[in-house]
């Protein structure tokens, strides 16, 4: 088991985040792709550097914030602040409002034959 | 416990061509099989995290104005099926106990659908779960997980869940991968008959 938040120094939390506790709506979900579009550069803070170091790859908000071992809500603060600067994107940010909550058929399809091919 | 440099040497990244992520949450009780059931299908290690409340209004006399520490955490673990270049299913398996359902609308911000996992010897355990996704309007199957000999059958388990005709109820070894498999085929053939029934 990952250490819990309990156990964690909300200081450090702080320090992390600037201090700042939630962000704007910035459709990230937990299963969201993000992608860098840069390096890191001298002077960037630790947690950004290793955000732009692991999404080389398309990785999800909820992978970055298991390798970073913070809260989704901490790492989504400071995603926030890569987006905004254009360092990173979000790949399909803001799929279509779950009205229905039912999902595309076409989707659903795809999903099926990927399942049936494990 | 892992370091942190061998979990980053083990990390297997997504194709560069993963466009889409999608998900399925499994819900239950306590001990109920939810993560053997994600490492069963996972192409990764189960990772662990958590999802914090922060209750907004605490701490205001403090000078910092932060809300860091009057948050509840829940954690959760997740696994991943690539299941083709582009798409992504994360499983995600989440703790059903009444306590923990504050993270509710996050945790299920456009999940597809849900498993309820139920075992025989707590069924009410699940109760609240089932009342939980009915009322939010969440599709759902039930997956019994066998645990050893059950004298239940599926009619049973479905009258004492009060579950609807309509859901779905199934049984599984989620030891077994092809077993947690037909659990998630027959979640998707379900919410594929509710979104063409449309
Ligand atoms: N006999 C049998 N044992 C199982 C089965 N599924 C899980 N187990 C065992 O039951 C125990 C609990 O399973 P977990 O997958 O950890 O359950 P969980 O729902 O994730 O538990 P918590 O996260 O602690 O709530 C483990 O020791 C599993 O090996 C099954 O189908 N049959
Ligand atoms: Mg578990």
């Amino acid at each position: 088991m990952a250490p819990r938040l309990e156990d964690e120094n909300p200081d450090r939390l702080y320090m992390v985040t600037g201090g700042r506790s939630n962000v704007a709506d910035d459709g990230l979900n937990l299963v969201t792709l993000i992608v860098s579009e840069c390096d890191p550069t001298p002077g960037m803070q630790s947690e950004h550097v290793r955000i732009l170091r692991m999404c080389t790859s398309p990785t999800a908000v909820v992978e970055i914030a298991s390798e970073l071992r913070l809260p989704v809500s901490v790492v989504r603060i400071l995603l926030c602040d890569l987006l905004d600067t254009g360092r990173i994107t979000a790949r399909n940010p803001r799929p279509a409002p779950a009205e229905s909550r039912l999902p595309d058929p076409d989707v659903l399809r795809q999903v099926l034959v990927g399942l049936e091919n494990l | 416990m892992d370091s942190k440099i061998s979990e980053a040497a083990a990390r297997t990244p997504l194709a560069s061509s993963a466009t889409t992520g999608l998900k399925i949450v499994i819900v239950g009780g306590f001990g109920v099989g939810k993560t053997t059931m994600v490492r069963s299908v996972s192409e990764i290690r189960p990772l662990s995290t958590e999802e914090t409340l922060t209750r907004a209004g605490q701490d205001i006399d403090d000078p910092r104005g932060v809300e860091w520490k009057s948050t509840t955490t829940v954690a959760f673990d997740f696994g991943r099926i690539s299941l083709n270049p582009e798409m992504v299913l994360y499983l995600f398996g989440a703790p059903g106990q009444e306590r923990f359902w504050f993270l509710w609308d996050r945790l299920f911000t456009g999940t597809l659908g849900a498993v309820v996992m139920v075992d025989t010897r707590r069924l009410a355990d699940s109760w609240y779960a089932i009342d939980r996704l009915e009322h939010h309007r969440m599709p759902f199957v039930v997956a019994h997980n066998r645990f050893g000999e059950t004298t239940h059958t599926l009619d049973q388990i479905r009258e004492a869940l009060d579950l609807s005709p309509d859901v779905p109820l199934v049984s599984c070894d989620a030891r077994q991968r092809d077993s947690s498999k037909a659990v998630l085929i027959t979640l998707v053939n379900h919410l594929y008959a509710l979104s063409s029934a449309r």
